[in-house]
């Protein structure tokens, strides 16, 4: 990295993994302790941001569209909080060793595929690789065949819908519309104590950092510049002796692993995963904070999860009617005024005063000069 | 069919009901007086046995009075000289400490008068009252509804007498014999008809003589029809059932069965052309904007909603100034909602999609986001929850086609419209100059331009249209489900997925997607559920575009790639 | 017609080719061959097959009928069009065809020839010295040294064409496709494009599809003639433009297309 760019990241990262702890750490009514419940909401944001940061990756820089990342984040949340409702054991409602839903669905035997999840180890793999691998097959099959645009976005539309629809079935022992909730412990530390969120918090803190670290490998390589070619022009990339579907496979695989692991520190966090997280609607408001921030830069998905978030909570609290609202208003805002997002707008802007010559800067202004070519069109 | 079905709606405030008022009272025959009297008999089995024989007479005379035992509202009063007859009481009326009642004939229900004429009132604890106890009230039943049924069957309405005739079948009660076997001479319709037989068989099949039982098994087979299947199958495993009755009844279930396997395909297939159907009005729209400008509306389903509402409206407005012309309401409706969501459409075209051509994915973030606004505007105008929108009466009820098979005619209105539809697009498309405009800037926008076509024009009016086209989806919706503000996102995915295998811009290629889709749909849903229905398809969509990635009838050769 | 390697020293074969689009015969049962460095021109009034052509050799259609040998005995149909390109066949659009959004040296680094174009090894792929300077040279011979560090997608047509030519260059292709290279050009880069193509034939083998005759002239050694999926004839510049059937069929038909 630069120096400048490695000492801003720095900063954050010093920022978000030690400072903000530390500050909820002081004593209570310190007038410098950051409460607990901010520590969660930030918390909760941060995971948004590594998911965002994985959308950024496939979207913002190979130009794929998938609305169908809350399945992947699904897919973690779950695996994650099977095993924390087996950590739950017989100290549930209806003291049985199996789930409480099951329990009152007349289940009787834990069925076959939640078995490997009382392994800490094995849901810490299936974490990452239950989301990768249902990436990669239907990646695979979508890719191969050259399917892409609107075709892609809509096919992977249909799966977050089927998703949603299975996900919501008692059936499938997952829950059904309930979800997954009422964790005791994580890994054995209670869930409920302020020292265990905290450490989960400074946990989620260093996977975004570790997310952004990869992603920043990734989109520097020589690898990252052909994922920028796909994007403008995936015949060429193709003729220059690359696969364009191998490349768009390993990223959106990779972005669902990211997904799946931000999936699974949300449970922690928040203490609840429903089928209401991974549907279409969800899916597609992914898309909106990767947007808002600044897609095709790494910093804009995590600004952009936090702001969009942030105003969300803000706005439900208060005028829960004008959410929906302001989440459309924004869809239509971005797209039409602020195509590079806050960050890559920001960008430009520095770049046409300051002269900063760095990377994304460059990638925005080339975002510019093809939105002004399109419109000439 | 639909000119049949306007038909009907104009005939029918012309009808009306030549209800056959029957008798006026003569005096009734001996036996009938010795059972009225029984009727009030301290003996709960004289009580009954009496009842019985009232209700076998089948003199339509007689129901008030055993509407009124069943009620509990007959008394017997004690005449001068000792005799006694059976009454009718009617409301009380309280008069100082004494309950007074007018009184009236067991017979026919007729006021009795007192001397002057008027209606005789009688203290009611002068009257002895009879018991109705929950054996008789049991027995009364059949004999109300045979009643009932026989009034029933001489309805000007044939869904009512057919109606009739199968709850009498499935009554099983020999009492109604004679009055099926009566209307079965009179009744013209074959539908009516066919019920009747098959109630007659069924009366027969439980309380005939054993021939009759046998031949009734028989006829039943022959009919074909689904209702006697339980019945048969009892009978044919039935252990103590005559050899011959036993073997009558195993081969009429064998012949219902075979019958019913073909009715039930025949209903699969119907199902599947009419979800296609939908799919395909749906799709219709989709598929023209999405062919023209290469964009996914993801407000399609919004659009659809405006028409549902719009048709809401339509039919509160008809209720409050024109209840006369209610039935009417629809048709209205119908090219409201086009205009609505028409307008709809233009002005998300000029406003805001016309600054976004050549970039589909960007101007599916911006639809969604305007389907996410229509629809909280919807939310907060017409409130969350669902409304109801009451079907004409030509559109509710069905045309039955065989035995077994009732088409509904909202369905078959729905079918009947996408055929409209798509026959309409394709006129429109390909046989008028204005669709050879819309061709030519779909296939080369600057070309079409440099020849003179307006292509701001024709995209504003090609969205229009594609819009209008999701209205009338939305009304026609309105007909078979509910109208919420989540309307447009119950089917939208499916109606993308039908555009995405059908092909950009093909109108074959979405027709016969959305018949694939459909049909698959229903063929698929029995077996799985409507969920893995749903996955089985979407897998299905994957698999076959693994084959054929730009859909069914992609441009081939040199244009594949652009 | 015998069946198996190609004839001695051809660098592509094409035997009895035929595609078959929805009934219309793009090609019909062509029969082609290139020597190793050779600059074959091919000309052909429109429809007759000339893209297709190209099309087929590079995998872009897949030939419904007959065989394409490239080299001493590999098929190529049925080959996908990046494994096509990694055996060492470039080639360049007819419209410019550059990564806007990538400078022009990573345009050129893009394509530039690697051990593996697959996605791990480029992820770890670091450029040699020796890459390095390769690269400041096609950028020098294309002339956009100086605009190393812009925009690909701020060049001018004309550049854009030799950057696209450069990135064919690097990608060590043993055969070079060129679509209509000149189309759109002023005479300066015309005349600018011709050299570069000479430059590049010494090396390898080019086929280039031109309308431009006087273009045609000034590089070509020999011209293909195409006509309704077929080879019509073959020959120096000089017999083909006195052939009779040449001036019936493609520049009677070419009058036409350009009125």
């Amino acid at each position: 990295m630069r120096t400048r760019e490695r000492w801003t990241f720095l900063a954050a990262a010093v920022l978000l993994v030690v400072v903000l702890p530390a500050l909820n750490a002081l004593p209570q009514g310190s007038p410098f302790r950051v409460s607990n419940f901010t520590l969660n909401l930030f918390g909760k944001y941060l995971t948004y941001a590594i998911l965002a940061l994985g959308i950024d990756l496939i979207w913002g820089y190979a130009g794929v569209l998938s609305l169908g990342h809350g399945v992947f984040f699904g897919l973690g949340a779950y695996a994650m909080g099977m095993h924390l409702m087996l950590e739950i054991g017989a100290k549930g409602v209806y003291q049985n060793v199996l789930p409480d839903f099951m329990v009152w669905n007349r289940v009787t035997e834990l069925p076959l595929f939640w078995r490997p999840f009382k392994s800490a180890l094995f849901t810490l793999l299936a974490v990452v690789l239950v989301p990768g691998i249902v990436a990669a097959v239907f990646g695979f099959l979508t890719f191969r065949s050259r399917i892409r645009g609107v075709y892609f976005s809509i096919i992977t539309q249909a799966l977050a819908l089927c998703a949603w629809l299975t996900f919501n079935r008692n059936t499938m022992n997952l829950g059904g519309t309930n979800g997954l909730s009422g964790f005791k412990t994580m890994f054995g530390f209670p869930l409920n104590e302020a020292s265990t969120q905290r450490g989960l918090y400074v946990a989620t803190a260093l996977c975004l950092c570790g997310a952004y670290v990869l992603c920043r490998w990734i989109v520097r390589s020589p690898a990252g510049r052909v994922l920028v070619a796909i994007r403008d022009s995936e015949t060429r990339v193709l003729f220059c002796g690359y696969s364009p579907a191998a490349f768009k496979l390993f990223v959106f695989t990779v972005s669902a692993a990211l997904a799946g692991v931000a999936g699974a520190l949300y449970v922690g966090q928040v203490g609840i995963i429903t089928p209401a997280r991974i549907g279409v609607l969800p899916s597609i408001e992914m898309i909106i904070w990767v947007a808002v921030g600044g897609r095709g830069t790494l910093i804009g998905p995590v600004v952009g999860a936090f702001g969009v978030n942030w105003l969300q909570s803000l706005l439900t609290t208060h005028y829960p009617d004008l959410w929906i609202l302001a989440l459309g208003g924004m869809f239509v805002a971005v797209v039409l005024f602020v195509p590079d997002g806050i960050v890559g707008t920001a960008q430009k802007l520095m770049a046409r005063f300051g002269g900063a010559k760095t990377p994304e800067a460059a990638a925005a202004r080339s975002e510019e000069a093809k939105a002004v070519e399109m419109t000439s069109r | 069919m639909f000119i049949r079905l306007l038909l009907a709606l104009a005939l029918l405030p012309g009808l009306t009901a030549p209800a056959a008022a029957q008798g006026a009272t003569s005096s009734p025959a001996p036996e009938i007086v010795k059972a009225i009297a029984e009727v009030a008999s301290s003996d709960a089995a004289v009580q009954e046995g009496a009842a019985v024989a009232l209700g076998k007479t089948g003199d339509r005379t007689l129901l008030p009075l055993l509407e009124a035992l069943r009620e509990g509202s007959v008394y017997v009063r004690s005449l001068p000289g000792g005799k006694k007859e059976t009454v009718i009481v009617g409301d009380k009326v309280n008069e100082g400490d004494k309950t007074l009642v007018p009184l009236f004939t067991a017979y026919g229900r007729e006021p009795i008068r007192s001397a002057d004429g008027k209606p005789l009132l009688a203290d009611l604890s002068k009257l002895q009252e009879v018991p109705t106890g929950r054996s008789l009230r049991l027995v009364l039943r059949p004999l109300i509804d045979a009643f009932s049924g026989t009034t029933q069957l001489a309805d000007p309405d044939w869904t009512v007498r057919q109606a009739a005739a199968v709850k009498m079948g499935n009554g099983g009660d020999a009492g109604a014999l004679p009055a099926l076997t009566d209307a079965l001479a009179k009744e013209k319709d074959r539908w009516v008809r066919y019920a009747i037989e098959e109630a007659i068989a069924l009366i027969q099949l439980k309380s005939g003589s054993p021939a009759e039982r046998v031949n009734a098994a028989t006829r039943l087979g022959a009919l074909g029809g689904g209702d006697a299947l339980d019945r048969l199958r009892e009978l044919a495993n039935a252990a103590d059932a005559p050899p011959a009755l036993k073997q009558a009844a195993a081969d009429a279930v064998k012949r219902v069965e075979r019958w019913s396997l073909l009715t039930q395909t025949i209903q699969v297939m119907f199902q599947g052309v009419s979800l296609s159907s939908i799919l395909l009005l749906m799709a219709l729209g989709l598929a023209i904007i999405f062919g023209l400008m290469g964009v996914i509306n993801m407000a399609h389903g919004e659009l659809m909603a405006l028409g549902a509402y719009a048709t809401y409206v339509t039919q509160g407005w008809f209720q409050g100034h024109a209840p006369g012309f209610f039935g009417y309401y629809f048709l209205v409706a119908l090219p409201l909602s086009f205009l609505v969501a028409g307008a709809a459409g233009f002005a998300l075209e000029r406003g805001v999609i016309r600054f976004l051509y050549g970039r589909p994915l960007e101007t599916l973030l911006l639809t969604w986001g305007i389907s996410l606004m229509i629809q909280q505007g919807l939310r907060l105008w017409f409130g969350a929850a669902n409304v109801d929108v009451i079907s004409p009466t030509w559109l509710s009820g069905g045309l039955p086609v065989m035995v077994g098979i009732q088409l509904p005619y909202n369905r078959l209105f729905i079918i009947g419209l996408a055929t409209v539809a798509v026959a309409a697009m394709y006129l429109l498309l390909f046989k008028t100059d204005a669709g050879l405009r819309v061709r030519a800037v779909t296939q080369n926008r600057g070309m079409a331009a440099c020849l003179g076509v307006r292509s701001r024009r024709v995209d504003a009016l090609t969205f229009a249209l594609g819009a209008g086209l999701a209205g009338i989806a939305g009304c026609a919706l309105t007909q078979i489900g509910n109208v919420g503000p989540e309307l447009g996102q119950n089917y939208i995915v499916d109606s993308f997925m039908v555009v995405v295998t059908g092909g950009v811009g093909k109108l074959l290629g979405t027709i016969l997607a959305a018949l694939g889709i459909g049909g698959l749909n229903k063929i698929i849903e029995p077996g799985f559920g409507a969920v893995f229905g749903k996955v089985a398809i979407l897998v299905v969509v994957i698999v076959f575009i693994q084959r054929r990635p730009s859909g069914l009838f992609a441009a081939k050769g040199r244009y594949a790639d652009s | 017609m015998t069946v198996g390697a190609s004839p001695g020293g051809s660098i592509i074969y094409l035997e009895d080719v035929t595609v078959d689009f929805d009934g219309f015969k793009a090609l019909n049962g062509l029969n082609f061959y290139m020597d190793y460095k050779e600059l074959r021109v091919v000309i052909g009034p429109n429809g007759a097959g000339k893209t297709t052509l190209l099309d087929v050799i590079s995998g872009k259609v897949r030939p419904s009928a007959g065989r394409v040998i490239f080299g001493r005995n590999i098929d190529l149909v049925g080959r996908r069009e990046n494994e096509i390109a990694g055996l060492g066949i470039g080639r360049k659009f007819q419209t410019p065809s550059v990564f806007a959004n990538l400078m022009v040296r990573e345009n050129l680094e893009l394509a530039l020839a690697r051990s593996s174009k697959g996605v791990f090894p480029t992820l770890k792929a670091r450029l040699s010295g020796e890459q390095r300077e390769r690269l400041d040279a096609t950028l020098d011979s294309i002339g956009l040294l100086g605009q190393a560090g812009t925009r690909a997608g701020g060049l001018s047509h004309g550049e854009k064409q030799w950057l696209e030519i450069g990135m064919v260059m690097v990608q060590d292709a043993e055969l070079l496709l060129v679509d209509e290279p000149v189309a759109g050009m002023t005479d300066e880069e015309t005349e600018k494009t011709g050299r570069l193509l000479e430059g590049v034939a010494e090396e390898r083998a080019v086929l280039v599809i031109e309308h431009d005759m006087e273009f045609v002239r000034r590089i070509a050694r020999t011209v293909t003639v195409l006509h309704e999926g077929g080879v019509l004839c073959e020959g120096p510049v000089d017999k083909i433009q006195s052939d009779e059937r040449v001036m019936e069929v493609y520049l009677g038909r070419s009058r036409d297309a350009d009125a």
